[in-house]
């Protein structure tokens, strides 16, 4: 039985990663030149002029955060059209009818989220290292940081893809929710910078934790300690990933 | 054994339509069984409660004796199902959607390859293997359904409207097709609205209709029930007015060269053409004016016009 499902899992991890690699000139090219393009503006023409953040140039303090951005925005992208997609064109049905249970499914297309993220910040990564020397501090709390933030995304995806009715419904939230959150999470500014009061206002955005741990991973430096922005991740994921098979179990958006 | 039992299923819809009033149903290992009735009946409803695609609000399903509620991961194994719609990614090729199927029910990818080659081969879709599954025709499409249905070979297989939309050769063939693997122990289900498909391979029958069943019957019994069956008669000479025959009481003229007539079991056809013979009518062919089934099915199922659009 378990090996049933385990095949289970991998065909729909396989099927998802096919799935983001057959359109990959829509997939991975467009986040790697945005960030190149941020590289170029605030790395090198802008970055020149702001002189040092928190004790290094400009340039290496972003890096970590626009890796970060694109491992966020990629999960959560890839999850939210492929399971709205899925339940768009009902092939989500194939699943459904099969003997899968819900927590396969949960696994899987996070699972194939995930690889799109770590796929596009490591590939954001090498284009870094046109730009600046590339220094890792620890790649171990950087690769751990990584895995826990794409796998949080991936989940908060397909939250939003249960709920969708309409395409529509898949862009309000990471334009109006996502985005926002990840432009004032850190990537381009220390939070030491603001006054207090906004200081206090940003540690109640989760990115922050995120962004602020990875570039503890890449710099030994963070604005918030370590073991608590890790301890906030995994709060996170436990929440998202039991009210996912909740949502699932109870066949909210795909059974009538 | 029973392959399917289904006991008092109901099912309200959201939008507080009742689409299933308590429905009991059973179909018998290795049958081949027809579920009939118009549209909106509520055929579809109950397939997709029996494949886990739509929530019943009551009542149980049991598939070769496993509850789908507590012994789903066994009664899902034991179902391929068909559906009505085109549900599958239109843009994964042909291959691939089936294989994965495959994957679902725990068949790893280097096996299925093998059985789907012997499916897509018999099902003449071997030459489309690597097509897009948009670019295939309506009747591909529906003969990549039933192979991605038998993929785990499923020992109930359900079909929603296997030939909707599918040329009358195919049809032939997918019968054939269907016959022969219902012969090897598969036990078969299907609805359609060609009631001569229904006639031809099915052997037993339950007529649904607004979210009742309202016969359920072997179709040997259920024709040996109609009391009579109307012909349609192509004659030599042309006729002005319908013949008046001494023992036949329907009779109507359809055009110069057509009649119509009602033949009460308790008749032969010798009777009707010696009546007509005797009036110097020749009568040069005839046909069934529709099959015997939808005869039956007529007659159970007609609502006033009005009703029937409404
Ligand atoms: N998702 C849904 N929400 C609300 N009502 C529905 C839904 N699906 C079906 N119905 C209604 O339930 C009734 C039964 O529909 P169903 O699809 O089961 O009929 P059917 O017998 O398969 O008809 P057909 O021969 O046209 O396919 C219809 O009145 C239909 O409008
Ligand atoms: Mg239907």
């Amino acid at each position: 039985m378990l090996y049933q499902f385990w095949i289970a899992y991998l065909t729909i991890t396989r099927r998802e990663i096919l799935r983001f690699s057959r359109i990959w000139v829509q997939t991975i090219i467009p986040p790697v030149v945005m960030v190149a393009l941020y590289f170029v503006i605030f790395g090198n023409l802008i970055g020149q002029r702001i002189g040092e953040m928190d004790g290094m140039t400009y340039i290496d303090f972003i890096m970590p955060g626009l890796v970060m951005m694109s491992i966020i925005t990629n999960s959560y992208t890839n999850v939210v059209s492929s399971f709205y997609g899925a339940k768009y064109s009902r092939h989500i049905e194939e699943m459904q009818i099969a003997p899968v249970p819900d927590l396969v499914i949960l696994l899987g297309f996070v699972s194939g989220g995930m690889v799109r993220g770590i796929c596009v910040g490591f590939a954001v990564t090498l284009v870094s290292m046109l730009f600046t020397e590339f220094r890792i501090y620890s790649p171990f709390v950087a690769l751990l940081v990584a895995l826990l933030t794409s796998c949080l995304f991936a989940l908060a995806g397909l939250i939003n893809a249960i709920f969708a009715n309409s395409f529509d419904d898949i862009t309000i939230v990471p334009t109006f929710v996502l985005t926002p959150l990840t432009y004032l999470g850190g990537i381009f500014y220390s939070i030491k910078l603001l006054p207090d009061f906004w200081q206090q206002v940003s540690l109640g955005n989760p990115i922050l934790y995120m962004v602020n741990s990875f570039r503890y991973g890449f710099r030994g430096s963070s604005d918030i300690d370590l073991f608590t922005a890790l301890l906030v991740i995994v709060f996170f994921i436990a929440l998202l990933f039991t009210a996912c098979l909740v949502l699932l179990s109870r066949g909210t958006g795909i059974r009538q | 054994m029973l392959a399917l039992e289904i006991s008092d299923l109901y099912k309200t819809y959201s939008s507080g339509l009742q689409a299933l009033k308590g429905i009991n149903l059973q179909v018998e290992e290795g049958d081949f069984f027809a579920l009939l009735g118009p549209n909106g009946a509520g055929k579809s409803t109950c397939i997709g409660i029996i494949s886990g695609l739509v929530n019943k609000t009551g009542g149980y399903v049991k598939i070769f004796g496993h509850s789908i509620d507590d012994e789903f991961i066994i009664a899902k194994s034991l179902l391929g199902s068909v559906p009505q719609e085109f549900n599958f990614n239109t843009f994964e090729p042909v291959e691939e959607i089936i294989i994965n199927q495959a994957g679902f029910y725990g068949v790893p990818a280097r096996l299925a390859r093998v059985v789907t080659a012997h499916y897509l081969k018999q099902l003449g879709l071997w030459q489309h293997r690597r097509s897009q599954a948009r670019r295939l025709s309506g009747g591909m499409k529906r003969r990549l359904m039933i192979a991605r249905a038998l993929i785990h070979k499923p020992r109930l297989l359900i079909l929603d409207e296997p030939t909707a939309g599918v040329d009358i050769e195919l049809r032939r063939t997918m019968w054939e097709f269907l016959e022969q693997i219902n012969e090897q122990g598969t036990t078969i289900i299907l609805t359609t609205h060609y009631l001569e498909e229904a006639e031809r391979m099915c052997r037993n029958i339950a007529i649904i209709d607004e979210g009742d069943i309202i016969l359920d019957s072997s179709m040997p019994h259920l024709l040996k029930q109609m009391n009579c069956e109307t012909f349609v008669l192509y004659l030599r000479a042309e006729l002005q007015q319908a013949p008046v025959l001494p023992s036949f009481e329907n009779v109507v003229r359809l055009d110069p060269h057509g009649i119509e007539v009602e033949v009460p079991d308790t008749l032969s056809i010798n009777d009707l053409i010696g009546e007509l013979e005797a009036l110097g009518i020749v009568v040069e062919r005839m046909r069934n004016k529709v099959n015997r089934l939808e005869e039956v099915f007529v007659k159970m199922t007609s609502k006033p016009v009005t009703e029937s659009l409404g």
